[in-house]
């Protein structure tokens, strides 16, 4: 599904050069849920964005569905981020002046669908989340476990294949992140979603099929 | 997608009050200057009661005597010598009617100091002007060549001088110690039309100082009706052709130059004409120069505000583009929010530009003013709109469009 090779990530300043990831070789099956694990700074979320195709690596090749990424320009880009990829934040970033079903719909809004269709659609994953009782709410009526159920409708309404989730339990306390681990597992068990994600909390990344260990931005294992 | 582009807008409008206001006033100031400017100067320069002619109408305004050299000059209107001898001669105009300028004087009805302007006319002038006589008629050629003391008077006139509704035909009034009988009463002439505005109409004959001497130049302004406003080029070309006839008695100036001009042209050949040209394509010039940078200023304004506001949005934009939003989209997106601050800010404009008009119009601090917005005003006023949005939007949106994701999504954390 997802192939990363020989991925390399330099950030340059005038003065420093800082190696963010070096030689990364990685594939993700269909299907997999793997959780990327290592101290911060190490370069877990520059890999996520890599392979979320939201920041390009400064060497190396990204393979999604066997098709090369690299060279596609920025509309291109665009709608193969809105068709294969969802993304969840550890801080959400919902947009606080739309309503909760407005910030769902979001990712519709850039495919050719209705609005009767995108309010559908919005309505569905809000009820997977158990939030359909709160579409008129904005974002900040909501608690921070809510937010991050709006953020996974978000991901999941355009039925992508692949969600890429940057420690979504970072901001939750254990039973909040636990109730969120809950509906990530279940989207990749039911629904068959290919789900990588970054996590500090051991214990998270147990419950996931594969862990990968980052260290200076380097796989360990 | 427009709806939620829309709530977007409306949402950023309402979270940021003051800069909403700031940007808002600058439009909508703007707007509303430039609105109530045009109105004016539509009320200046179009056709309107009693000079509904205007298309087909030329202005002698001046006359100029030089030497060759260009060291002594002598600028004035024109004389009843002139037009009398050599102007009345023409063959290409329809009509042609000679009036002077409006001179200032006192009269003193019942005691009080009225201030009353004075303007002197030969017969045609009722022809060329369509005025709406309210009472009475125009003097005839009988009371012109006998230089009766009568008099067509303003309604504004029947109001300072006997009371409103009085009927004034056939009554007296008095100016410069001399009394003259009314015989006609005519709407009033609103003041914006400079060469006919006047509170009283004499005929000319009974300003017999300017019936003597031959002087090139005098007091009075030519109007010269063609048949059609085809027939322009051809009154112009024979007033020059004229012109090279006329001797020139004067010691000292041996160069005459004058103009049939057009309305506008008239004004602009005092001001902006240089070397023979009427000045109108300067005077063009330099109203869009003044327009432009009147535009600019706000537009720069919007500009600056937008840029500062991309940062706050800069999480938005990130995620935005995360889920499949692309550069251009985001550029849309925004001009299309810029789109609906400014046409907010129109609108507030045109309900400030008719609230300023109707204080204008009933203000009375210009005499029987009738600005008023037009269809043509209102469209340039949306144009400007658009130009606004566009303009104040096009830099930010594109700025906004090319943030980096990662560091979009970074820089609200």
């Amino acid at each position: 599904m997802i192939q990363l090779k020989n991925i390399e990530k330099v950030y340059r300043t005038d003065t420093v050069e800082t190696q963010a990831l070096n030689n990364i070789n990685l594939r993700v099956a269909k299907g997999e849920f793997l959780s990327i694990m290592g101290p911060s700074g190490c370069g877990k979320s520059t890999l996520l964005n890599i392979m979320g195709l939201l920041d390009a690596p400064s060497k190396g090749d990204i393979l999604i569905d066997a098709q090369q990424t690299l060279s596609l320009n920025d509309r291109k880009l665009a709608n193969f981020r809105n068709s294969k990829i969802g993304f969840i934040f550890q801080s959400y970033h919902l947009i606080n002046d739309l309503q909760v079903v407005d910030n769902v719909e979001l990712p519709l809004l850039y495919r050719n669908s209705s609005a009767k269709e995108r309010r559908m659609l919005a309505t569905e994953a809000l009820e997977k989340v158990g939030l359909s009782n709160r579409i008129h709410h904005f974002p900040t009526q909501l608690s921070g476990g809510q937010k991050q159920r709006v953020a996974i409708a978000r991901a999941i309404v355009g039925r992508p294949e692949i969600i890429l989730a940057d420690e979504p339990t970072g901001n939750l306390d254990s039973a909040m992140g636990n109730e969120i681990m809950n509906i990530l597992l279940e989207l990749n068990r039911v629904e068959g979603t290919t789900i990588v994600m970054v996590t500090h909390d051991p214990n998270m990344a147990q419950r996931t099929h594969r862990l990968l260990r980052l260290f200076d931005g380097s796989q360990v294992q | 997608m427009f709806k939620n582009y829309f709530k977007i807008a409306i949402a950023v409008l309402k979270r940021r009050k003051f800069f909403t206001f700031i940007s808002l006033f600058g439009i909508s100031f703007t707007l509303t200057i430039l609105i109530v400017l045009t109105a004016f100067m539509e009320v200046l320069l179009s056709p309107a009661y009693p000079d509904v002619n205007r298309n087909r109408e030329l202005f002698i305004n001046s006359l100029e005597l030089t030497n060759k050299d260009g060291s002594y000059m002598m600028k004035g209107r024109a004389s009843f010598y002139f037009v009398n001898n050599f102007v009345s001669k023409m063959k290409t105009p329809e009509k042609l009617t000679m009036h002077s300028s409006r001179s200032t004087t006192n009269a003193y009805p019942n005691d009080r100091k009225l201030s009353v302007d004075l303007m002197y006319s030969d017969l045609a002038f009722w022809d060329v002007y369509q005025f709406k006589f309210l009472e009475g008629k125009p003097f005839n050629a009988q009371q012109l060549k006998n230089a009766e003391q009568v008099v067509v008077i303003s309604e504004d006139m029947v109001h300072k001088y006997f009371g409103e509704g009085v009927p004034a035909v056939g009554k007296e009034v008095e100016v410069n110690n001399l009394k003259y009988r009314v015989i006609g009463v005519v709407k009033t002439v609103p003041s914006t039309l400079i060469y006919i505005h006047s509170d009283i109409y004499l005929p000319y004959t009974l300003a017999a100082n300017t019936l003597k001497g031959t002087s090139l130049t005098g007091g009075y302004v030519v109007t010269l009706l063609a048949h059609s406003s085809a027939d322009l080029p051809a009154i112009q070309e024979e007033y020059q052709q004229l012109l090279k006839k006329v001797p020139h008695p004067e010691k000292y100036h041996d160069l005459l130059s004058s103009y049939a001009d057009t309305y506008l042209e008239s004004f602009t050949r005092d001001v902006l004409g240089r070397s023979g040209s009427s000045g109108r394509d300067r005077f063009f010039l330099l109203m869009a120069t003044v327009i432009f940078i009147f535009l600019l200023l706000p537009t720069v304004n919007l500009m600056n505000i937008n840029v500062s506001r991309i940062m706050e949005r800069s999480s938005e934009i990130g995620v935005r583009k995360a889920f499949g939003a692309s550069s251009r989209t985001l550029v849309g997106q925004f001009l299309v929010e810029n789109m609906i601050l400014t046409v907010l800010g129109g609108c507030i404009g045109l309900i400030l530009s008719l609230l300023i008009i109707s204080i204008l119009n009933s203000s009375g601090i210009i005499a029987n003013l009738s600005l008023k917005i037009n269809f043509t005003v209102l469209c340039y006023s949306l144009l400007a709109c658009l130009v606004f949005g566009l303009i104040s939007g096009v830099y930010p949106a594109w700025r906004m469009s090319k943030l980096n994701v990662v560091t979009a999504l970074k820089a609200n954390n």
